[in-house]
């Protein structure tokens, strides 16, 4: 995996520091162009790896990207699923099972046949790899190297304790599409857990990492020691804390830790870009690295 | 360990679920649901213990307290069955349909000694819980003038084919959305003397209101308007806001971040200062054991169990604080379906039929 990755939240109006701040860049990036115009400052910059969620206007992203294989030899998506207001949205208005069924693929024949005895047994398999396949599609003929489960559905299966559902996911995300399954969760000690014990073995796992202990559940020093003891690859993100720790200082803390082979951030700008860059090229080389059994099957 | 169950597995009960599950001084002891099909799915995965009926849940699985989430219609007779059986409660909002029983809930809750609390999550929510602190400080001085704000993308188009979309059941815009800003008013102002100007219309919805507005008036108090609308697609998600004047200054707060404007004249709090001031909520809020979607979802059943474990009496989000805000919204409903009743047409030249005739 690159040192750097390039998130989404601006694309998207996500701030999770001001409604009004989400709200501009809602509005600033409604026209796509704006988007691939800080895609390309961030693909200029060598940060060539765009992890993403599967939002609708991704897929004009991805048609965008297909269209101009020359100029994005080398781009490649961490796809994270699934865009989680659209069930959420869907389950308000209809109910939980209705909103599932919504969205499988190929409607209701196609889901009578693979789902449908899914939905009959309640075997989560079915269900949760159709609904994994019509979240990928937008990224067809794409690069595809990591794929992740979003937080909120990562965490409430935690929660619920679903454990089954993370090994079919790690499952079908290797063999279908013969990529390395990711997982994004605020609650790291706990997956890990979780994740060893279904056998997913030296997982990818992006959580909040940052200097103030923010949104890291279980508390800092857990997080110090996993990242110190644990077998796992380690991506972090909301590294400044929504804007709360100054950049050098919040990404130096995240370097000093041990095995974290990523960062995952969001600009809006070009010059917020490189500078960003280039604090993260110049303490990169300070951070641990970890006994090479760890490394095993890095990207 | 405290032995807790979990009724009602919706969108809010399955993220309840998730969270409570996993707290460290909790056993889970059951769940129930009427959907046959999600006891399974679940207990066949998770090997949570699942029943169809309450009663048989209460014998078998014997909890001292319970997180309701069940439609809202459903909320009172299974409010009263567990305070009968004698255990802790924590129900979603709003608390009941009717605020009589609302009320008759709180006192009997609070003559068995039970922990009682209702989930008006904004009450855990940093920039919200600053606004109590600045108001308690008279930071402001004296507040005139409130705008008590939702919006969100929830009804767009006219299908919908759950609960939500029935008046009767606790849906609508008024029960769903409104519910929340009331419910901050409440807490900051206490019960209103009056409501007047209400006004729910339909903009998609054919049996429910999509949008609420009016006063709500304190004899001795500030005026206080209301306006919600879940139509509003420009949202992505729910926004819940409040303004409010005073004498001394103006606060503005959301989910996000608590923005203060204090004049000269004001009593400014420690760590503020005279002119604007900005709060954001990710430096408000306490780590919490887990996180699903929310500090402040899990702050709420933390603050359940603690308070079950403390035995203390007081509760924030109290069946009696839940009881207000069912009231307010009786007396909302009842203002708009007589102002319509009352309304009369104006005819083609714009005088009213009453005059014209």
């Amino acid at each position: 995996m690159d040192n750097l990755l390039f998130g989404d939240n601006q694309f998207f109006g996500v701030n999770h520091m001001s409604e009004e701040k989400a709200r501009a860049q809602s509005i600033r990036f409604q026209n796509i162009e704006a988007v691939y115009e800080v895609l390309d400052s961030a693909y200029d910059e060598g940060i060539r790896t765009f992890m993403c969620t599967t939002h609708d206007r991704v897929e004009e992203i991805c048609n965008h990207t297909r269209a101009n294989r020359d100029r994005y030899r080398d781009f490649l998506f961490y796809p994270c699923m699934p865009y989680a207001h659209k069930y959420a949205n869907a389950a308000t208005e209809d109910g939980i099972l209705s909103a599932i069924t919504r969205f499988m693929p190929g409607g209701i024949i196609n889901a009578a046949i693979r789902g449908g005895t899914s939905l009959a047994t309640k075997d989560i398999d079915g269900i949760v790899t159709l609904l994994i396949d019509s979240e990928m599609k937008m990224f067809h003929g794409l690069k595809t190297p990591v794929i992740f489960l979003q937080n909120v559905v990562t965490d409430l299966l935690l929660g619920l304790g679903m454990k089954k559902a993370f090994r079919i996911f790690a499952d079908h995300i290797r063999t279908r599409y013969g990529a390395e399954p990711g997982f994004i969760t605020m609650n790291m000690p706990m997956l890990l857990d979780v994740l060893e014990d279904v056998g997913v073995e030296n997982p990818i796992v992006c959580a909040s990492i940052n200097k103030i202990g923010f949104r890291m559940c279980g508390g800092i020093d857990a997080y110090e020691q996993a990242l110190r003891d644990r077998k796992f690859r380690a991506i972090a993100m909301s590294v400044f804390a929504s804007g709360a720790i100054p950049p050098k200082e919040a990404i130096s803390w995240v370097c000093s830790q041990p095995n974290i082979h990523s960062i995952v951030f969001g600009a809006s700008s070009r010059s917020n870009i490189h500078s960003t860059k280039q604090i993260v090229d110049s303490l990169w080389s300070q951070r641990q690295v970890q006994p090479a059994s760890h490394n095993a099957g890095a990207v | 360990m405290i032995r807790i169950a979990v009724v009602g597995l919706g969108k809010m009960g399955l993220s309840h679920l998730s969270m409570i599950r996993v707290h460290p001084d909790v056993q889970l002891v059951g769940v129930c649901d009427t959907s046959k099909y999600m006891l399974d799915a679940l207990g066949k995965n998770t090997g949570i213990p699942t029943f169809t009926d309450y009663e048989t849940l209460l014998q078998k699985a014997t909890p001292e307290a319970v997180i309701i989430a069940t439609p809202s219609r459903f909320h009172g007779d299974l409010v009263r069955t567990s305070i009968e059986h004698g255990l802790h409660v924590f129900c979603e909002k709003p608390f009941c349909l009717n605020w009589s029983e609302s009320m008759s809930l709180a006192s009997l809750a609070d003559r068995k000694g039970l922990v009682n609390q209702v989930g008006y999550h904004y009450r855990f929510v940093g920039a919200f819980q600053e606004v109590k602190r600045l108001l308690e400080a008279g930071a402001i001085g004296t507040v005139t003038h409130v705008l008590a704000e939702a919006y969100g993308p929830v009804v767009l188009r006219p299908k919908g084919m759950s609960w939500r979309s029935k008046k009767e059941e606790g849906g609508g815009c008024l029960y769903d959305y409104a519910a929340h800003p009331v419910n901050l008013v409440n807490w900051f102002f206490g019960l209103p003397d009056s409501v007047g100007g209400s006004v729910m219309t339909s903009i998609f919805s054919k049996d429910t209101d999509d949008e609420v507005c009016g006063t709500i008036r304190y004899a001795d108090g500030p005026s206080v308007q209301l306006s919600v609308n879940w139509s509003d697609e420009s949202y992505r998600k729910m926004s819940t806001k409040i303004t409010l004047w005073g004498t001394a200054g103006r606060i503005y707060a959301d989910r996000q971040e608590c923005q203060v404007f204090l004049r000269d004249t004001a009593q400014v709090p420690r760590g503020y200062t005279k002119g604007w001031n900005t709060r954001y909520t990710t430096d408000l809020t306490e780590p919490v054991w887990f996180y699903v979607r929310g500090e402040e979802y899990s702050a709420q059943l933390d603050y359940f169990v603690r308070g079950i474990a403390s035995g203390k009496k007081a509760n924030v989000n109290s069946f009696a604080s839940a009881a207000e805000t069912d009231h307010v919204l009786a007396m909302i409903l009842d203002d708009a379906q007589s102002s319509a009743a009352l309304a009369v047409p104006v005819n083609h030249r714009g005088k009213s039929a009453l005059f014209g005739r």
